[in-house]
């Protein structure tokens, strides 16, 4: 059966997988956002601790996804809940990273000319340091969404769907049309993923800041 | 007006202010200078609250800053650093009414100040509001800094070395616009500087600072003129080597102190003599009482002079004199308008003072010239 065919004749499913997909990075990375982003935030503001986070969250990350799904398999049982886990675990480092990043890069002129001014602690962050520092972040969140759209795969081992069923599926069935049903849209999805969020990177940096033409 | 009381400033084992203790007047320009590390910049700081002093008590108008928080206290103070600190993702105009908006002025009124705020630096509103700071000079950027401290209208401005970063063109420039606007809206300013040339072109008062403390507290002037420390010596270097001594201004000033003098009473014989020992041809006659009588000369006692008469005989009354504190230049008038080769310079109880001659003079435009001169 050649691919087209496949891909038609499973059409239906294969979008259902994709929403799941989405639903899968959108959600996790969703969360590992509001997580990394504060946490970062508060490192900044106590940075002797910063290297001990810093360290553990990049151990997390260096922990096989099948070890840890293997782990969320036991503790959370099976479906897209311990997915959702381990997904959003693992796409916290790199916001959290550049997060942490971008405010310490944040020059100490702008914040001493802020407080020197007579802003607020939450107005030096939110008027100054976040603006400053949002590209880093929102390019952190880029490598992290990446990431996650091709750990997700991993999540249909445990129940959650998604494009790897497909993958899981043809791996097991020595069906290499199944595989790449999988992994030609994961591989899109990444690019478009990417693409849009750098889209959204250079629409939010500041004017000031963007390299003159 | 600005107070510090007692203001001391300690980390861990390292004091950086010593029990330091000034006013400041309003509508004041005052440079605090000093060697690195001298706490110049801890006390701008702390009239602010970005340091907060301990033991001690800064005190602003009357009041104790620590009486309100420093977030207000620091909307009310303007502030201006050395590396700028124009906010990068906003506009020049955005930048300017940055402190406006925190006090949640109106918005016609953050434009109204926006616009008039540039037209004092002739920079055009149509031009430079909507430019970033990244579109724009040091120098203009620099000057949009010292808009954004002035936009609420604050009494006193703080100014950490602001000109520090800037070319000497463009920093003479600033120093005379700052000076300008200082004197035009009638600000307290506080700089802080290690520029010499600067303190002295720009302050009212300088205060000079080392390991903490105060070591002068003067105007340029003052401290040109008496420098209270060879540190501050060395700071102003050049400028008192370029600094003439004032030019002599009373007789006393170019005479020359060493004058022979002769009794009335002394015989005819024994002034030749005296004259003959010290090599001139006159002496100044005086009496008992060392008043001035009159002065007589070689040429005299030989033409008409007779052995065993007394000097006062043949004495010269029409001597040119001055007194000590009158004008110098009525000394020198007199000595150019005569045939004289000299004048006496008498004290209040017309003793003999001392002086002037064709050479003393030369001697004392000299010394204020080129400083002293070996005779």
């Amino acid at each position: 059966m050649n691919l087209t065919t496949l891909f038609l004749a499973n059409w239906p499913a294969i979008a259902r997988s994709l929403a799941t997909h989405i639903m899968l990075v959108v959600v996790s990375v969703g969360l590992g956002t509001i997580t990394a982003i504060p946490l970062g935030i508060v490192l900044t503001r106590h940075r002797r601790f910063a290297p001990a986070v810093l360290a553990v969250a990049g151990m997390i990350q260096t922990i096989p996804g099948l070890v840890m799904l293997g782990f969320a398999l036991v503790l959370l049982g099976i479906g897209t809940v311990p997915a959702l886990a381990v997904l959003t675990i693992y796409s916290i480092l790199p916001i959290l990273q550049n997060t942490y990043t971008g405010i310490s890069e944040v020059s100490p002129a702008y914040t001493d000319a802020a407080k020197g001014i007579g802003m607020t602690a939450m107005q030096v962050l939110f008027k100054v340091e976040l603006p400053l520092a949002r590209e880093t972040i929102i390019s952190g969140i880029r490598i992290s969404t990446v990431y996650i759209v091709s750990w997700a795969t991993l999540a249909g081992m445990i129940g959650a769907g998604g494009m790897g069923d497909w993958i899981w599926t043809g791996l097991a069935t020595y069906n290499t049309g199944y595989i790449l049903i999988g992994a030609i849209p994961s591989a899109l999805l990444a690019f478009a993923f990417s693409a849009a969020l750098g889209g959204l990177q250079r629409l939010l940096t500041p004017r000031g800041l963007r390299r003159q033409p | 007006m600005i107070e510090f009381r007692n203001v001391t400033k300690r980390y861990g084992a390292v004091t950086v202010l010593d029990d330091v203790s000034f006013t400041i007047k309003s509508g004041e320009f005052v440079v605090v200078i000093g060697p690195s590390g001298c706490g110049k910049t801890t006390t701008l700081r702390t009239i602010n609250r970005l340091i907060e002093p301990k033991p001690g008590t800064v005190f602003i108008d009357g009041k104790d800053v620590t009486l309100q928080s420093g977030v207000e206290l620091r909307r009310s103070i303007g502030y201006v650093i050395q590396q700028i600190g124009l906010f990068p993702n906003m506009t020049v105009e955005e930048n300017i009414a940055v402190v406006p908006k925190l006090l949640k002025y109106p918005p016609e009124e953050c434009r109204t100040i926006v616009h008039d705020l540039l037209a004092l630096v002739n920079m055009p509103w149509d031009e430079y509001a909507h430019k970033y700071p990244n579109q724009l000079s040091g120098g203009q950027q620099q000057r949009i800094g010292v808009l954004r401290a002035l936009a609420a209208s604050p009494p006193i401005v703080l100014m950490d070395e602001p000109f520090g970063a800037l070319d000497p063109v463009t920093r003479e420039g600033l120093q005379e616009e700052v000076k300008r606007i200082q004197k035009k809206l009638k600000k307290t300013i506080v700089f802080v500087t290690h520029d010499m040339d600067e303190a002295l072109r720009l302050a009212d008062t300088i205060i000079f600072m080392d390991k903490g403390k105060i070591l002068q507290m003067a105007s340029p002037e003052e401290m040109l003129h008496k420098p209270a420390d060879t540190l501050i010596k060395n700071f102003l270097g050049r400028h008192i080597e370029e600094e003439t001594p004032s030019a002599p201004k009373r007789a006393e000033e170019f005479m020359k102190k060493r004058v022979y003098t002769v009794n009335e009473n002394v015989k005819t014989l024994q002034s030749i003599e005296r004259m003959r020992k010290r090599e001139v041809n006159s002496l100044v006659v005086i009496d008992d009482e060392e008043r001035y009588l009159g002065t007589v000369s070689i040429e005299e006692i030989k033409r008409r002079g007779k052995a065993g008469r007394a000097v006062s005989e043949y004495l010269n009354t029409d001597t040119l004199t001055v007194n000590r504190n009158s004008d110098a230049k009525e000394a020198l008038d007199k000595l150019l308008a005569s045939t004289e080769n000299y004048v006496i310079v008498l004290n209040d109880d017309r003793s003999v003072a001392g002086i002037i001659t064709r050479t003393s003079t030369a001697k004392a435009l000299g010394e204020a010239l080129w400083g002293e001169i070996e005779a």
